[in-house]
């Protein structure tokens, strides 16, 4: 298996980016953190378009850069893809002539058969002959993810790809990213902004603040995260992956399972072992002591105590671990005492709503 | 109607000014695309001594080639001891002066075509696996096209229309130095006016109908020359 070493530091007087990280080679891990949190420049770095005076970087074992014994591929001989935030397709080529730029340029022949999956998967199949300037921002930013993709690269990173788009545009990309996350065997570094992106296509997580990485691991492992701001914010959520286990028709649910439970879902309409993501925002979640035994609540689950934090005014922040899933509740300190919750204590916890992301 | 010696002009002044163009793009796109990057503190400098022969009486900058390149001064000096003589009243010094003449014609509409494609294509590139060099060649060069076009049709119709650097460097030697505008001179000087007609009629026409391709179906703005 993959994995990603980065370690960089660099100091721009006003700006530091200081990071040791080590990410899994597979799945989408995204840089998540608002502007000017390093994010960008330490995907940038990684690319090799910024040179971070001391770095290490080290990907599918091959090193990249290694400050120490001088070590500095450039750009244009390291075996990625890279989708910028505004498409940056070349003006003056066809879509075809953008598609076909990198793939003239690298030695192997398997290129053309990964170029036909990538124009399939992103739709563009009708675009070709079209110039950047004719296509929409939408139409751009698919065009440069399957140039980037192409190339069958051993790494893709995006730098906020849906950034420069609408609303509309976003929701007409984000399938695409969803099926790409599914068909992709390449590790993916995707940095936004977004919560909802996050949400959406994380596989792991890393927060960014002030240039350093503030946590980083599996997603609901890191948002649950009680000293990281995000379990804090009034939309603190998990997410969880689950898969379809069955129909019950009769009542318009859909029961699915995670890694050590089920749950029940408003019905969806997809086949049995179809993944899914659900999201549980923390004050959806309600604590107990006992098994509620006359509840209108269909998702009880058993759980235990792993942390306890202040939240904003009168809330506590509760975080649980449900079978192997980490979970967030946000409760009043009130019942917090009331309950007498500790780190530990087994508890149940009534998930009062979830909502699906794909 | 035009003699001998008026073609023979006409057709140095060409030759002149087609040699000394594509060696304007050999070096000036170097030097502009250096311009355009570098961060040094010399580009203040060696932007305003390519700007110079702008500003500058062609005379002056005559009179210097004529000290530097004769038998005394440096130039000069050099190119004996590498036993090509001296250059001033040669086609050589006239190629030699008609290129530094004409430098910021080349060099300026290059150096704003590639400042304004800015640093994004040439990061796309490199993350297509592309080197600098094939970056420069597929990327730059058809983007920079117009600034290219610009810079070859101005340092060209330029050096067709200088006058007094050509006096001072070149003299009026005929078919070796003499071109056009020294020849209209000439005539002018003997009160030939019918000759002189011709000529500059002649050049006024090519003249004209060169800017008016720049500016109307390659639709470059008047500023040539954007003194940044």
């Amino acid at each position: 298996m993959t994995t990603l070493l980065a370690r960089f530091r660099l100091d721009y007087g006003d700006f530091k980016l200081d990071v040791d990280l080590k990410l899994p080679g597979t799945g989408i891990t995204v840089l998540f953190g608002h502007s000017g949190s390093g994010k960008t420049t330490l995907l940038r770095c990684i690319a090799g378009l910024q040179h971070a005076p001391q770095g290490l970087l080290e990907i599918n074992g091959q090193r990249w850069q290694d400050s120490e014994h001088g070590l500095f591929l450039p750009t244009y001989k390291r075996p990625l893809g890279y989708v910028f935030q505004e498409a940056n397709l070349f003006p003056h080529l066809t879509v075809r002539g953008n598609l076909h730029y990198g793939l003239k340029r690298i030695k192997q022949n398997s290129g053309t058969v990964k170029l036909e999956q990538a124009v399939e998967l992103l739709g563009i199949g009708h675009l070709l002959e079209r110039l950047p300037g004719n296509l929409s921002g939408g139409e751009r930013q698919r065009v440069a993810i399957a140039r980037a993709l192409a190339l069958n690269p051993d790494i893709l990173l995006m730098d906020e790809p849906l950034a420069s788009l609408d609303f509309k545009r976003k929701q007409e990309i984000l399938p695409f990213l969803s099926r790409l996350h599914q068909q992709l065997d390449i590790p993916v570094l995707y940095v936004t902004h977004s919560q909802q992106e996050v949400a959406q296509l994380a596989d792991t997580l890393v927060i960014m603040e002030d240039g350093r990485a503030l946590a980083s691991g599996p997603l609901a492992e890191t948002q649950s995260r009680l000293d990281v701001p995000l379990a804090q914010e009034r939309e603190a959520a998990t997410v969880w992956q689950v898969s379809v286990t069955e129909h019950e028709t009769d009542y318009h649910l859909t029961r699915v399972e995670f890694a050590g439970g089920s749950l029940s879902l408003p019905a969806v309409d997809t086949t049995v072992g179809t993944a899914l993501r659900v999201q549980i925002y923390a004050r959806d979640v309600s604590i107990a002591l006992e098994a509620p035994t006359a509840t209108s609540i269909l998702n009880v689950l058993p759980a235990t105590v792993t942390g306890i934090a202040d939240g904003r005014d009168s809330q506590s922040i509760i975080r649980l671990q449900v079978g192997d899933q980490a979970l967030l509740a946000h409760i009043t300190r009130k019942s917090a005492l009331l309950l007498g919750l500790q780190i530990g204590m087994a508890v149940y916890v009534q998930i009062k709503g979830t909502s699906l992301l794909n | 109607m035009l003699n001998a010696s008026d073609l023979g002009a006409l057709y140095l002044t060409f030759k002149v000014a087609s040699i000394a163009t594509l060696l304007l793009l050999l070096l000036g796109t170097p030097l502009a695309w250096w311009l355009a990057r570098t961060r040094s503190h010399w580009k203040g400098v060696i932007n305003a001594v390519v700007a110079l022969p702008l500003v500058l009486p062609p005379t002056v900058l005559g009179f210097y080639l004529l000290v530097l390149m004769g038998p005394a001064g440096v130039v000069g000096k050099f190119t004996s001891s590498l036993g090509f003589g001296t250059l001033p009243f040669t086609f050589t010094g006239l190629i030699v002066a008609s290129v530094l003449y004409s430098l910021p014609f080349v060099v300026q509409p290059l150096q704003a075509a590639f400042t304004s494609i800015g640093e994004q294509p040439l990061e796309a590139a490199a993350t297509l696996r592309a080197g600098p060099l094939d970056t420069f060649f597929s990327v730059v060069v058809p983007l920079a096209k117009p600034g290219f076009l610009t810079a070859g049709i101005l340092g060209f119709t330029h050096t067709v229309g200088e006058f007094g650097v050509v006096l001072m460097v070149g003299g009026n030697i005929p078919d070796r130095t003499r071109v056009v505008s020294v020849q209209i001179y000439n005539h002018v000087e003997a009160l030939e006016y019918t000759q002189a007609h011709w000529l500059a009629g002649i050049l006024v026409l090519f003249s004209f109908s060169v800017l008016l391709v720049l500016y109307t179906v390659l639709k470059t703005q008047p500023v040539a020359h954007p003194l940044k």
